[in-house]
C-alpha cells in the first residue's frame, strides 16, 4: 500500500499530504519515546505516536518513514506544521487509540 | 590531492525548534553524493543523537564532519558540564535528562548506546567543568564514493 493510498482510504484525517505520496508503506511502527524510535523505526514505516512536535518530524525524516499517524486526537503543534510542509512528510491523525489505529492500517497492508 | 569533504556546524543549545538541522543537512549531502541508503540512515541517526545530547546537557556546541573516500567522521564538540560515569552513561536506560525533556519525548536514555550502535568506532573524552568530545566513525564500503 502507498501512502497515498492511506490517505485515500479516508480511515484518517490529513494534517499535511507530503511529497512522496507514491512511496510503498514497509509496516506499521508505535512508539512515543523518540530515541527509541530513532533505532528502531523500520524505513518506509508508517509510524504511529502520540508525540506530536518538531522533534517527531525531524527523526521521522532522519529515519526515513514513510508517514507519521497521530493517534488519541493529537496534533502537530504549529513549528511542527511548518516542519512538516518543509520537510514533505505526510502526517495523518486519528482519535483512536495507538493500537486501534496501528490495527487499521496494519490490516490494509495484509 | 586532498579529496575529504569538511562540513562545520554550530549546535544551539536548548533550541528544540532547530535540533535535528546539522543531521538533516548531512543526510541530504550524503545522499548528494550518493552515499548507499544504510549508511546515510546510520550517520544521521548517530548524528542526530549527539545533536540532542548536546541541546539537553550541554548548552550546544560545534560539530565537523569530515566525508573520506574510506569514511565519515564526525566530531562533536561541546563545552558544558563534562560526563562524571562514561559506563553509566553508556548503558541504555540510564538518562539525566530533565523531566520537561521527557516530556519532549527524549531523555529514554538510548543516545549514546544508539550512537555506538549505529557506528564502526566512537570515542569519548570529558573533563567534567570543561566539555566533551565524541568522535564517531562510519566506514564506508570500498570505492563507494568517488
Amino acid at each position: 500500500m502507498t501512502v497515498s493510498e492511506l490517505i485515500d482510504s479516508n480511515e484518517f484525517s490529513i494534517i499535511n499530504t507530503g511529497a512522496d505520496t507514491q512511496r510503498d508503506i514497509s509496516c506499521v511502527f508505535c512508539c512515543d519515546m523518540l530515541s527509541i524510535a530513532m533505532s528502531r523505526a523500520p524505513s518506509g514505516c508508517a509510524w504511529v505516536t502520540v508525540m506530536g512536535n518538531i522533534n517527531t518530524l525531524a527523526v521521522a525524516s532522519l529515519c526515513d518513514a514513510a508517514c507519521i499517524i497521530l493517534a488519541e486526537g493529537v496534533c502537530l503543534d504549529p513549528n511542527a506544521s511548518q516542519k512538516a510542509v518543509e520537510k514533505g512528510i505526510t502526517v495523518l491523525a486519528s482519535d483512536r487509540p495507538i493500537f486501534d489505529t496501528a490495527l487499521i492500517i496494519h490490516d490494509k497492508l495484509k | 590531492m586532498d579529496d575529504t569533504i569538511k562540513l562545520e556546524y554550530t549546535v544551539s543549545g536548548d533550541d528544540f525548534t532547530r535540533a535535528g538541522e546539522a543531521s538533516s543537512n548531512l543526510k541530504n549531502v550524503l545522499r548528494q553524493i550518493g552515499a548507499p541508503p544504510d549508511i546515510t540512515r546510520r550517520v544521521s541517526i548517530a548524528m542526530y543523537e549527539g545533536e540532542i545530547n548536546m541541546v539537553i546537557h550541554a548548552n550546544g556546541g560545534t560539530i565537523t564532519v569530515l566525508i573520506s573516500p574510506e569514511s565519515i567522521k564526525m566530531i562533536l564538540k561541546d563545552q558544558g558540564p563534562g560526563i562524571p560515569d562514561i559506563d553509566k552513561a553508556m548503558q541504555a536506560g540510564y538518562s539525566t535528562a530533565p523531566d520537561d525533556i521527557r516530556t519532549l519525548g527524549f531523555g529514554a536514555g538510548m543516545g549514546l548506546p544508539n550512537m555506538k550502535k549505529y557506528t564502526d568506532d566512537m570515542q569519548i573524552e570529558t573533563e567534567l567543568g570543561v566539555g566533551t568530545t565524541v568522535t564517531m566513525v562510519v566506514n564506508l564500503p570500498a570505492a563507494v564514493l568517488q
